[in-house]
């Protein structure tokens, strides 16, 4: 399971070479998150709904290998937004993938962009 | 620009880059590191928690990134075999030389292996790297519930046997010395300490030489000198260190006799150019296997060099305390004065394994060591006493019995420290660093002061007397210690309740706008979202991003994602039938069962997009949540009693359903659990319960304010003899009062622990109305019986909820990650890999 984590590079915006329309933004929880299945990979989106702003990293927790971040507490350190997995709380900054409150490898994120009330995620693949 | 080399990238030789880039004038040298592991420098001594956790990661000090950030160049698997003094250069084990101005030897120790017969058997291994314990836990694995020893009953040695036992073997000590961590405690110590070790099953063989180790191949004994056996079939060696000081030897550095580089105070070897530091270094004919004297070294090593007159202090403390698997031992000072050189009080308590020794000099007024064994929260503030030399009270004896009649305490405050006491002694910040990092550098938080100063970020142990100087120094400041909840509420728990209700709001978002600050985090939500189920009686489906990750899709989340499902047993009393249909159920969605400590059946496995479809099959059948992921009442556990028990005084079971039932669903500081046993036997545990009731004759005694788990405690008589009804009606106030005021996730016990007047004061409140709100409680606690809903039902009955249980919002499928294995018929999650 391991070799799953090499599947997940983060992605800068100016890397894109496919938008993926994912789903509806409607689907999304409000200030919560949601899996998006890709090919073979699972991205967690999070839609920051008091901000205005989307999120989208590996659903893939680089603690103990579980397709779970997509189901965790999302958050604000200062102005820095956050996800916590919900197995064992560890916080990974959506911004730039860091683990915020200790030294796991730092989640891939990826870039996200809302046309016409749908959700789409970048890969450059 | 000069270049500093580093050999050993363990705890010291971390600590020295650490020291080396936090020095101002670092940047006129350049700084390399070489490590044998191919690990970057972790923290040895929290190794056990490997164990626990399987995880490398968190033990390391620093990633890698870190030192390309600070321009260290680091090689990890890089063996340095020779150093050239003349040449001034190191040679690695692949052939490449590197040129040196400064070197540094942190090589730190390997494991003393002593030669006996047969030591080279399979399963016999070494308790120090990463490494050894992956060999260890893999073999391990291979020979589930045989014997496994450990050879040496020192601090290492009781943490492997710990060790052992978690990794389902039955373990053994086996100690040469004839009493356990013999540099630590005196023989009644050790006794005590034994008895906590046969307790927690780890089984004590002292006065015992091993001459052989037996087996054909593979480790299958060992025979001791009166020829005597113990069958093993693994065996981990911790009997004591050697110091790696190979390298000096193959240039002539000074070693000593028993090994060890010779230092002198300022941690230079024979060769003025050349280094020595932590368990490497032979400082006053000794090696300090410890971690406090090696940091220590490591400043004095990064001063002499970069610039600065540091020098080793002349006395070395050796006090250590530890968390030793879950028992208390510590020992500071000199734990073994003679009787010409100092009393010795002492306090025993057999029956609970307590052994508390103080040496008080002969005129009384000094304080000269001791030993702890199974209590010792009082390790801070004696070593403080003997390491000030601080005036003793007038019996010394309150300082291990506390003050007995008198007011205040025996230990005095912590501020009548004198600035110059070393409070952190891992990280030498001394108890005026630690005020003064709060009123003069504006740091009002323990996180915050230990960012600033890095007072406890070592072994821990400083943690609660830290909290107590930052806490009094803003005291002294003028300043109310504000117990936020998080950055985005500047408000206790309790003051939040009261905002949400006196103010009506409806919803997190409108509380934030209110009083809070920025977007929220994963503890501010949780926390609201349970005062809002508190104050409205809501479930946790109306606002289910706020809520914790189980309490949002109603199930507890497992190692591998999946889900466990809990209904509703109350009291324990479930029928046949019911039965059958759990049993039909587990099997048709193959989950994993199990009885749990509260009288239920616990059922594991189930993925996201299957809890609806199971929940809703269990609600045909009559079944409702059992609150089993929520802080909620979970269950009240029973015995038989009268109907059926010979020696049962009432009715427990018809007791324990109504009140289950009464206060199912109801949301709480933490979880509650509830116990009723129909006789003084007791057999419903409800002394160790958040709320028990005992029938006895006349009536019902009723407990509060117990609970299992980590720190157990008894609970507390609330009431004697009281009917039914005035039972409940008790307990119905002292819940409502304890969910009104408690802060997050505090236990009823910690609660009342901290409620000023404790028991006494909880009874005039509940019982006699001082504070005249017991009718308030009475309706408020009757609003939530009256308006519980199954929150299950509710998720299973309405498509919008329903339609938040599905892996993929973008597809069917489902999660291809979870893989089980078999186990004993039934399944498990694959190991983490």
């Amino acid at each position: 399971m391991i070799s799953e984590l090499n599947t997940y590079e983060a992605t800068k915006f100016e890397e894109v070479t496919v938008w993926f329309k994912a789903a509806e933004t409607s689907k999304f929880p409000k200030n919560g998150g949601a899996c998006v299945k890709y090919k073979d990979k699972q991205i967690a989106v999070f839609n920051f709904t008091r901000k205005g702003e989307w999120y989208a990293c590996q659903n893939l927790c680089p603690h103990k290998m579980e397709m779970v971040l997509a189901r965790g507490m999302v958050g604000v350190e200062g102005e820095h937004p956050k996800v916590a997995c919900p197995l064992h709380k560890n916080t990974f900054s959506l911004k730039t993938g860091e683990h915020l409150n200790g030294n796991l490898n730092a989640i891939a994120t990826y870039p996200i962009k809302i046309e016409e009330n749908f959700v789409y995620i970048g890969f450059s693949e | 620009m000069k270049s500093i080399l580093v050999i050993g990238n363990g705890m010291v030789g971390y600590k020295f880059c650490e020291k080396f880039v936090a020095h101002e004038d670092s940047k006129d040298f350049k700084l390399i590191v070489f490590g044998e592991e191919p690990r970057v420098a972790y923290d040895r001594v929290h190794l056990s928690e490997f164990f626990e956790n399987g995880d490398a990661e968190q033990l390391t000090l620093a990633p890698k990134a870190w030192y390309e950030e600070h321009d260290i160049e680091l090689y990890t698997s890089q063996r340095v075999v020779d150093i050239d003094r003349d040449a001034k250069t190191v040679t690695t084990l692949s052939g490449n030389l590197f040129p040196y101005d400064y070197l540094v030897l942190a090589t730190g120790s390997a494991p003393f292996v002593p030669p006996i017969k047969g030591v080279d058997k399979k399963g016999v291994f070494v308790y120090r790297t990463i490494e050894d314990l992956e060999e260890t836990m893999s073999y391990a694995a291979g020979i589930k519930g045989s014997k496994a020893a450990v050879l040496g009953g020192g601090l290492l040695g009781l943490e492997a046997a710990k060790a052992v036992k978690d990794m389902g073997l039955e373990p053994h000590v086996v100690e040469f010395a004839p009493r356990l961590m013999p540099r630590q405690l005196d023989d009644e110590g050790s006794k005590a300490l034994e008895s906590k070790m046969n307790e927690l099953g780890i089984q004590v063989h002292l006065n015992k030489a091993t001459q052989q180790i037996l087996g054909n191949g593979s480790i299958q004994g060992m025979e001791f000198s009166e020829g005597d056996l113990l069958n093993v079939d693994m065996l981990i060696i911790s009997a004591g260190i050697r110091p790696r000081d190979e390298l000096a030897k193959t240039c002539d550095l000074e070693t000593g006799v028993r090994g060890g580089i010779v230092v002198d105070n300022t941690m230079r070897t024979s060769d003025p150019n050349i280094f020595a530091i932590g368990e490497v270094a032979l400082y006053k004919d000794m090696i300090y296997g410890l971690v406090a004297p090696g940091y220590e070294m490591a400043q004095v090593a990064v001063d002499q060099i970069v610039g600065g007159e540091t020098f080793m202090a002349e006395h070395i403390d050796m006090s250590t305390k530890l968390k030793l698997i879950g028992v208390d031992v510590a020992s500071f000072g000199n734990p073994f004065t003679t009787e010409e050189e100092a009393h010795a009080i002492v306090f025993e308590n057999k029956l609970q394994g307590l052994y508390k020794r103080i040496n008080v000099s002969k005129d009384g007024k000094k304080l000269l060591g001791g030993i702890l064994v199974g209590d010792a929260a009082d390790y801070n503030m004696l070593l403080q006493l003997q390491q000030n030399e601080m005036p003793l009270p007038d019996n010394p004896e309150d300082l291990i019995l506390g003050a007995r009649g008198g007011e205040g305490a025996a230990m005095g405050n912590v501020m009548d420290l004198p600035d110059e006491a070393v409070v952190c002694s891992c990280e030498s910040v001394t108890k005026g660093g630690i005020c003064c990092a709060v009123t003069e550098g504006g740091h009002e938080s323990i996180k915050s002061v230990a960012k600033a100063t890095k007072a406890t970020t070592g072994c821990g142990g400083c943690k609660p007397m830290v909290a107590d100087l930052v806490t009094e120094s803003l005291k002294a400041l003028g300043k109310t210690v504000k117990v936020r909840i998080c950055e985005h509420f500047d408000y206790s728990r309790q003051e939040l309740y009261d905002i949400v209700k006196l103010r009506n709001i409806q919803d997190y978002d409108e509380l934030l706008d209110t009083v809070g600050h920025g977007d929220g985090c994963e503890v501010c939500k949780p926390a609201v979202a349970a005062i809002f189920a508190s104050v409205y009686n809501e479930t946790a489906n109306r606002q289910e991003t706020i809520q914790d990750s189980n309490d949002r899709y109603l199930a507890n989340i497992q190692r591998n994602g999946t889900y466990s499902v809990v209904p509703r047993v109350a009291g324990g009393e479930i029928t046949p039938q019911q039965l059958m249909a759990l049993g039909r159920i587990g099997m048709k969605y193959d989950l994993y069962t199990k009885i749990t400590g509260g009288q239920r059946i616990d059922m594991f496995g189930a993925q996201l997009h299957e809890l609806p479809l199971i929940w809703e099959e269990l609600i045909k059948e009559g079944f409702e949540s059992g609150h089993a992921y929520g802080k909620a009442l979970r269950t009240v556990k029973s015995c038989v009693g009268s109907t059926w028990c010979r020696y049962g005084m009432d009715e427990s079971v018809s007791f324990a359903i109504e009140i289950e039932n009464r206060y199912k669903g109801i949301r709480s500081p933490h979880k509650m659990k509830g116990g009723v046993s129909g006789c003084i036997r007791e057999c419903a545990e409800a002394r160790c319960k958040d709320f028990g009731f005992i029938a006895v004759e006349g009536g019902w005694n009723v407990y509060v304010c117990g609970n299992g788990g980590a720190n157990p405690k008894h609970a507390e008589l609330l009431a004697e003899k009281v009917d039914k009804e005035t039972a409940v009606k008790y307990v119905d106030r002292f819940l409502m009062f304890y969910i009104k005021t408690a802060p997050s996730l505090t236990r009823t016990a910690a609660w009342l622990e901290k409620l000023e007047g404790g028991i006494t004061y909880l009874k005039n409140v509940v019982i006699n109305d001082a504070l005249g709100i017991v009718e308030e409680l009475d309706m408020e606690m009757q609003h939530y019986a009256d308006t519980y809903k199954c929150e299950w039902k509710e998720a299973v009955e309405t498509p919008e909820i329903r339609a938040r249980y599905t892996h993929f919002v973008n597809s069917e499928e489902e999660d291809s990650n979870i893989e089980y294995v078999p186990m004993r018929g039934q399944k498990m999650p694959k190991a983490w890999t």
